[in-house]
């Protein structure tokens, strides 16, 4: 049995419209569209673009905030002082280890909340949607206090209430050893945004064409057959939006790191080393260097998806 | 908090002779109100209020006390200037940071600032702190502790007005101390008290966690034995020089593995702050701890919540920090908060004058009984009503009589970062640990490596 999607309807031009010429209604249509996106565009130059710009020009130089009158030119030192610390490349690991669980065990729990909500009974699904996206709602700095307090060794409640997994009892410290910190950073960074992921996929679920999944029924499809054959290829191209999204997203971690072990036993993400050289340190110059490391890479990431796995944000949103 | 209140000529807010304009709001209710809207208030509506200039004092928050001094000092200055205040981030990293950026960038609207010591120097290199007259820096240091003093002078001069001094006690069960059979009339030794403990079952409490508490502590460590982390050449990052080789530091090393590898040591002390400390202090397994005057108020707040039995805090005996050297007096840390003026307050004199009015020995005797925080000026601890709310007073005095501060050097946030790195966990700190710290940190302020 093949992968069965609805082949790729092309937008229907109008038959009478002329070839190769732009008519004078889509010209205006144009300039309308210019003056509509205009603004917006224009805003998002003045707080991307501009950050972006001045970020890059400062990390040229060698320029501490509290000294501004010593401030020098230094060229790629500074990138070439961070490409050669060990400590950067532990950070970016501990960065890619924390994208690299959560966006995996995210993808898989989202799918089955995105398929709970999509079944749901209809008289109970506004309330399971609302349960389900609860802690999306919470303020990830809140999320991780609360993992925190339930995590630590005074006041919280998972020793005694885990005691009998092997391993933990009521002295274990969660936040005293690498691999036991990062597990509860993992674990609230997945309860946190595994809703956003389970929406997408949502979005992607409602997409798939109904006839396709009738006709499979009645050709006697199982389940499975049904789920990897015709659902999943339908949704391809939703899941690598929710895959690109969050890995995005899950590549700047902060928050957790920053509340459960402030960087302690080799927690430090990307961010929290440009967020302690910048905002700790005052050097704005070596920080600025790091901030555009960490920008590159976010581009580098997602100029993989879009173009290594043929990412199609347009048709994501149903517009082919 | 990024935001920069507009800023505006200061002769506008300076002159009281100005006809009176429309009165902006006085008074900001409650601290919810915020840094924002304080500072955003205290920049727009100087001119108003009838032309009596409007002193923004940036405070760490505490039980508001502070906020009770600014009402009392606004009222004694009798329409002269008004004190309005705005609160800082919870602790002290995050309060220097929320400064600096404001102070990076002129903010004017900063009069009055609390601020704690090791930040001081760097405050002071940058041109951020108005110069205090010789007369008022007089006035200011008559009878305060010499602790105090050394924590807010920087290149020989008095740059910030010594409010309030803290140092941290060798908080004790005299039911423990008393099984143990040791003398607490008499100094004792790190060893000692680890000892005691491990035999007791009970707990020592230090603070192992990555944070300045560490620094805090190393440096009280290094201290002790006679040494320091900074030798030479605190201003010069190039050529800084590093104790943290010396014989002292090698000491201080063994003490801080001694400690975090007992079984007196907390399963998770390498997490350990302050309150972990007083929490662990309070529990049955309560023993020692080093701590800071705070936890006594905390245990009868927590008695009078009903969270805790009345005999916990009868058994709290206090004595002066451990020695590292059983012949030589310990060197307690030394905290606390120093009022630095603002070199970009459009009111530096009227500032001067709150700042004198805020550090009377009498509103430090009222800071000292409402929000627990030792008095810098040495007279306030033989006051009746002090006495009678902190018996622990004259142990506290003599601790910060022989406090010392950590080091000073305007690159204190780089020293204490990379002693944070490299002495964490505690537990694994040995004779090389010293060594690995004076590299990293050499390499940072040469520009070579990250922190």
């Amino acid at each position: 049995m093949t992968q069965t999607t609805l082949p790729p309807v092309e937008k229907t031009q109008p038959v009478s419209a002329p070839h190769g010429k732009i008519s004078d209604r889509s010209k205006s249509e144009r300039k309308l569209g210019w003056l509509l996106a205009g603004p917006a565009f224009l805003v998002m130059l003045g707080v991307t673009a501009y950050p972006i710009l001045q970020a890059t020009y400062e990390s040229l130089f060698s320029y501490r905030l509290t000294d501004p009158a010593n401030r020098e030119f230094v060229g790629l030192n500074n990138y070439l002082v961070i490409l050669s610390d060990t400590l950067w490349w532990q950070a970016l690991g501990v960065t890619l280890l924390i994208t690299v669980i959560t966006v995996a065990v995210e993808l898989v729990l989202g799918f089955g909340l995105a398929l709970v909500m999509s079944k749901a009974l209809k008289s109970i699904r506004p309330v399971v949607r609302a349960a389900i996206l609860i802690p999306y709602a919470v303020i990830t700095v809140v999320s991780a206090f609360a993992w925190q307090f339930a995590f630590d060794i005074n006041t919280g409640f998972v020793n005694s209430w885990f005691a009998w997994i092997p391993g933990v009892s009521a002295d274990t410290d969660w936040f005293g050893e690498t691999g036991t910190s990062l597990l509860v950073i993992c674990l609230a960074e997945i309860w946190k945004t595994t809703p956003f992921i389970s929406l997408l996929l949502l979005a992607g679920l409602a997409q798939v064409p109904e006839v396709l999944q009738e006709a499979a029924k009645v050709d006697g499809a199982t389940w499975w057959q049904r789920m990897t054959k015709v659902t999943l290829p339908n949704m391809k191209a939703a899941i690598m939006v929710a895959l690109l999204f969050r890995t995005l997203d899950a590549f700047r971690v902060f928050d957790s790191i920053f509340v459960m072990t402030g960087g302690a036993n080799n927690t430090e993400s990307v961010s929290f080393l440009a967020y302690r050289q910048t905002i700790s340190r005052l050097e704005i110059g070596l920080g600025s260097a790091v901030s555009v490391l960490l920008f590159l890479s976010v581009v580098l990431i997602a100029a993989l998806f879009i173009k290594g796995f043929k990412v199609d944000l347009a048709s994501a949103r149903g517009e082919r | 908090m990024t935001e920069i209140p507009g800023q505006h000529p200061p002769e506008r807010r300076a002159t009281a002779a100005r006809p009176a304009r429309s009165r902006a709001p006085r008074r900001l209710a409650g601290a919810a109100a915020g840094v924002v809207l304080a500072s955003t208030l205290a920049a727009c509506g100087g001119g108003g209020s009838g032309g009596v200039p409007t002193l923004t004092w940036y405070t760490n928050p505490d039980s508001g006390g502070q906020a009770e001094l600014a009402a009392r000092c606004t009222d004694a200055a009798e329409g002269r200037y008004r004190i309005s205040t705005a609160v800082l981030p919870r602790d002290a990293a995050g309060q220097r940071e929320q400064l600096v950026r404001r102070l990076a960038a002129s903010d004017t609207s900063i009069d009055i600032m609390s601020l704690d010591p090791p930040f001081i120097p760097e405050f002071a290199a940058a041109g951020f702190l108005a110069e205090i007259p010789e007369d008022v820096a007089e006035r200011v240091t008559e009878g305060v502790v010499q602790g105090a003093i050394e924590g807010a002078t920087w290149d020989d001069e008095l740059v910030a007005v010594p409010f309030w001094a803290n140092t941290q006690v060798l908080w004790y069960r005299k039911s423990v101390a008393e099984a143990a059979g040791l003398d607490m009339e008499e100094p004792v030794t790190w060893e000692q008290i680890v000892q005691a403990a491990e035999e007791q079952g009970k707990l020592v409490g230090a603070q192992g966690a990555r944070a300045e508490s560490l620094t805090v502590w190393l440096n009280a460590l290094i201290e002790s034995a006679g040494g320091s982390i900074i030798e030479e050449n605190a201003e010069d990052p190039a050529d800084i020089e590093l104790g943290l080789t010396s014989d002292a530091a090698t000491r201080a090393a063994e003490v801080m593995n001694l400690v975090a590898s007992s079984d007196a040591a907390s399963p998770a002390f390498s997490t350990e702050n302050e309150d972990a400390s007083a929490t662990g202090f309070e529990s049955e397994n309560g023993g020692f701890q080093v701590n800071y005057p705070f936890v006594y108020a905390r245990a009868l707040g927590a008695v009078e919540a009903g969270s805790l039995e009345a005999s916990v805090p009868e058994d709290y005996g206090a004595a002066v920090y451990p020695r590292v050297d059983p012949d030589e007096p310990a060197a307690p840390p030394l905290g606390g908060i120093s009022l630095g003026i603002s070199a970009f307050s459009p009111d530096v004199d009227l500032a001067l004058e709150a700042a004198e009015c805020i550090t009377s020995a009498e509103n430090q005797a009222f800071y000292f009984v409402n929000d627990g925080n030792p008095a810098s000026k040495a007279e306030v601890f033989d006051d009746p009503e002090v006495l009678e709310s902190f018996p622990q007073a004259p142990v506290i005095r003599e601790s910060l009589e022989l406090a010392k501060p950590r080091p000073q050097t305007p690159y204190y946030s780089e020293v204490s970062g990379g002693i944070q790195r490299v002495y964490h966990p505690p537990a694994s700190v040995d004779e090389n640990t010293g060594e690995a710290a004076a590299e990293l940190i050499s390499a940072v302020l040469r520009g070579d490596q990250l922190l």
